[in-house]
């Protein structure tokens, strides 16, 4: 990386929105995130980058207990939102995960209607009082997904006959409908073109004004384009954690530094 | 010579030219097989093929053929004035070949020898007595004609089949020779066998749907002609299903509509029961069951799928309509007068269909990427709100699908309804009272002792017809649904 813009960039806020503490994951007899400990700042945009299968995935689940859904997975420590435990057993994952919205890899818009889309969370939430309520909540999430203008026309076409940018654009505004406070993506661009892959960059960060966003990325130019802090994974370890130009013009350990130069991952 | 060691002595040169023909191409090739453009095996079934293929097709051609020319040059034999009044040509041609069986059996238990057998000036009174002593079927009298006509056929039937034995073995052979002349390195034997496994599949899948079209077209017949002999108007809109079995003919009144709203009444009362409770566990199956409940439970569940529907019949009869008596019957509610009806049947029949519905509706649920139900549970849904709103939507066109094969299940069905429903067609909205079907009345139909040509037998061919048509449409349509919506969410 030679973008010396990259050590100038400003993190917005100091606040912990969220604090990971010793976090430990087992996939069955598999040991998959080897106490991990990670404070993720609010208002910012965090990457989490390392080779495939070191747990930048795993570790991003844990955030909203995706994680449950899976019978083998196990998952030990200590994870706090705005100070408060989400693996307490008086936290209701269902309604942790409205607080902390989820993208994923593949665009995954359901069979519904472009407007059914975005009004699904929602409507399961009560978040509109009537009709026109939701009309109100379904124009401005599309327009912060940044897709409003072309899809204005068409609300009632189904989400599943957009291109493959615009059902990720799409599944962005729909997560963003039901208010999170904390916007996971999983490598939401790993399935675009790149024209798509810039507009949902460019849409990520005018996402930080509002949230917290943690993005997982095999792209480390991706990385350093959208991010403010970056943590490094490795085989289960979370090796580096810093600022994003730090890690990438500057990293302390030499394990990062070879994988941002290409030689192992 | 019979086909059987005929077909076995094909079969013997085939396995002979396999040998010869993998052998001559390994040693054309110096005995090593990286020479040769196929594996040497293909040699060899390139040679069997080449000596079966033709031969068998020779074989069955010629079983085909050969009676229809016989029998045409044989009939010429008989002179138009042998043939008795109120009879005629082929059922002359049927007595002949009787007598000509008759004849061959005769020789078999030794009656007569075969010089007596072929005499034609044979003894007519001693050659009847004889066939009748030998414990043949001699039903009208012989005559001198038909003797000979008889002679005749015995002789030309057995030399055609001595031609046949030799033409076939011969093309067996020749085959053979074909294939192992061409058994030299170059020869692109794997291709060939290759042409010879489509084939084979071709004439699969063709035999599968020339049958189907036969069926179909045996129904098309039989329903014109029932179309004949009773207006086709009073058989679509009669109320009335009484068919007199007198004889008298002309005295029947065979409507369909009594029968077709007592299957459509028991369809519906069946698919009530079964797609409840099919879909419902077939979401508890996918969705909420552990992988251990679900491997022991979708088995179990699946042998009801496998119960014989007599047995569910029998059920009805047995268990199900006492029962339904005692609640609804005199001494309960007094809506009930025997246990056969259709609430018996529709119940019962719920219950076979069960699995149909669970088993194909958890396969498409299952179906529906993992993806739609993240991403549901991403925007903080639960289990259940995802299964309505997103699984199910996505799934319903193929259980849609699922439901009108088990719709086309309950209208074909039979055993059930002769056993649980009784057998009185009637037009009435009580589920309590006995009605009946489409298809206990083609077997009850078809079962009496009614003239085959009469429109009585005959009517269960219009009712077959009916059935198809229905059942048919509604596969179609299902195969639309499912079709239309497939591609959905991919």
């Amino acid at each position: 990386m030679d973008d010396l813009r990259l050590t100038e960039r400003d993190v917005t806020s100091q606040d912990a929105k969220i604090a990971a503490k010793n976090v430990q994951v087992y996939y069955g007899d598999t040991h998959a995130i080897k106490d991990v400990s990670v404070e993720i700042k609010d208002k910012t945009v965090t990457a989490f980058i390392g080779p495939s299968g070191c747990g930048k995935s795993t570790f991003l689940r844990c955030l909203n207990r995706m994680n449950d859904t899976i019978d083998i997975c196990r998952v030990e420590g200590d994870i706090r939102i705005d100070g408060e435990d989400i693996y307490d057993k008086r936290i209701d994952p269902v309604q942790l995960r409205a607080k902390v919205g989820m993208v994923f890899q593949k665009p995954n818009p359901f069979p519904k209607s472009i407007y059914d889309n975005i009004a699904y969370g929602p409507r399961i939430h009560g978040l509109a009082k009537n009709k026109a309520d939701l009309d109100v909540i379904v124009e401005k999430s599309l327009r912060r997904g940044a897709i409003w203008d072309e899809v204005k026309d068409r609300l009632n076409a189904p989400g599943t006959g957009l291109s493959g940018g615009q059902q990720q654009r799409l599944c962005i505004a729909r997560a963003i409908a039901t208010e999170p406070e904390v916007l996971l993506m999983d490598e939401p661009c790993s399935a675009l073109d790149p024209i798509a892959t810039a507009q949902v960059e460019e849409l990520i960060d005018e996402l930080r004004e509002n949230y917290s966003v943690v993005i997982v990325t095999h792209s480390m130019q991706q990385a350093a384009r959208v991010s403010q802090k970056t943590a490094f994974f490795h085989l289960g370890n979370l090796v580096e954690y810093g600022e994003t130009g730090q890690i990438f013009t500057n990293p302390s350990d030499p394990r990062t530094e070879s994988y941002i130069t290409g030689r192992i991952g | 010579m019979p086909v059987f060691w005929l077909a076995l002595i094909v079969l013997a040169i085939a396995a002979l030219g396999f040998a010869a023909g993998r052998s001559r191409a390994l040693s054309a090739a110096g005995g090593d097989s990286r020479g040769l453009h196929s594996l040497p095996t293909y040699y060899g079934w390139n040679v069997a093929l080449k000596a079966m293929v033709p031969a068998f097709f020779l074989l069955l051609a010629w079983l085909l053929i050969q009676p229809f020319y016989v029998n045409s040059v044989v009939s010429g034999m008989i002179p138009d004035s042998e043939i008795r009044e109120g009879s005629s040509r082929s059922l002359m041609m049927a007595e002949v070949q009787r007598t000509a069986t008759g004849l061959d059996n005769a020789i078999a238990e030794g009656v007569m020898d075969d010089a007596f057998a072929r005499d034609p000036d044979a003894d007519i009174a001693d050659v009847t007595e004889r066939l009748k002593s030998s414990g043949q079927i001699v039903t009208s009298e012989i005559t001198r004609p038909m003797l000979q006509a008889a002679q005749e056929l015995r002789v030309k039937s057995a030399a055609g089949y001595s031609i046949m034995s030799i033409a076939v073995i011969i093309a067996a052979v020749a085959g053979a020779l074909w294939g192992i002349r061409e058994s030299l390195p170059d020869f692109r034997a794997r291709n060939v066998v290759e042409q010879g496994v489509r084939m084979l599949l071709i004439a699969a899948a063709s035999i599968a749907i020339l049958t189907t079209v036969g069926i179909l077209l045996s129904l098309v017949f039989n329903t014109v002609e029932f179309f004949r002999l009773y207006p086709a108007m009073d058989f679509f809109f009669g109320t009335q299903w009484a068919p007199s079995f007198s004889g008298r003919g002309g005295s029947s009144e065979l409507g369909v509509l009594p029968l077709l709203w007592g299957t459509l009444y028991i369809s519906i009362v069946a698919l009530a029961v079964a797609v409840p409770i099919g879909l419902f566990s077939a979401i508890y199956l996918s969705e909420y069951a552990s992988p251990r409940v679900r491997s022991v439970a979708k088995p179990l569940l699946e042998i009801l799928a496998g119960i014989p529907t007599i047995v569910y019949g029998l059920f009805a009869l047995l268990t199900v309509g006492p029962l339904l008596v005692s609640v609804f019957g005199r001494d309960g509610l007094n809506w009930m007068q025997s246990g056969t009806a259709v609430m018996t049947a529709g119940l019962v029949m719920g219950i076979m269909l069960i699995p149909f519905v669970s088993s194909l509706s958890d396969d498409i649920i299952n179906a529906v990427p993992q993806a739609m139900r993240d991403g549901s549970y991403g925007l903080g849904a639960t289990q259940s709100e995802t299964i309505r709103q997103v699984v199910i939507p996505a799934a319903l066109p193929g259980i849609v699908g699922a439901v009108l094969l088990a719709a086309s299940r309950a209208i074909g069905e039979t055993m059930i309804v002769v056993l649980g429903a009784g057998a009185a067609a009637r037009l009435s909205l009580n589920p309590f009272e006995a009605m009946t079907t489409v298809t206990a009345k083609i077997v009850s139909q078809l079962t009496g002792d009614a003239d085959f040509a009469s429109p009585e037998a005959l009517v269960a061919f219009a009712l077959g017809m009916t059935l198809f048509v229905i059942t048919l449409a509604l596969n179609i349509f299902a195969l639309y649904i499912v079709r239309k919506y497939r591609e959905q969410y991919e």
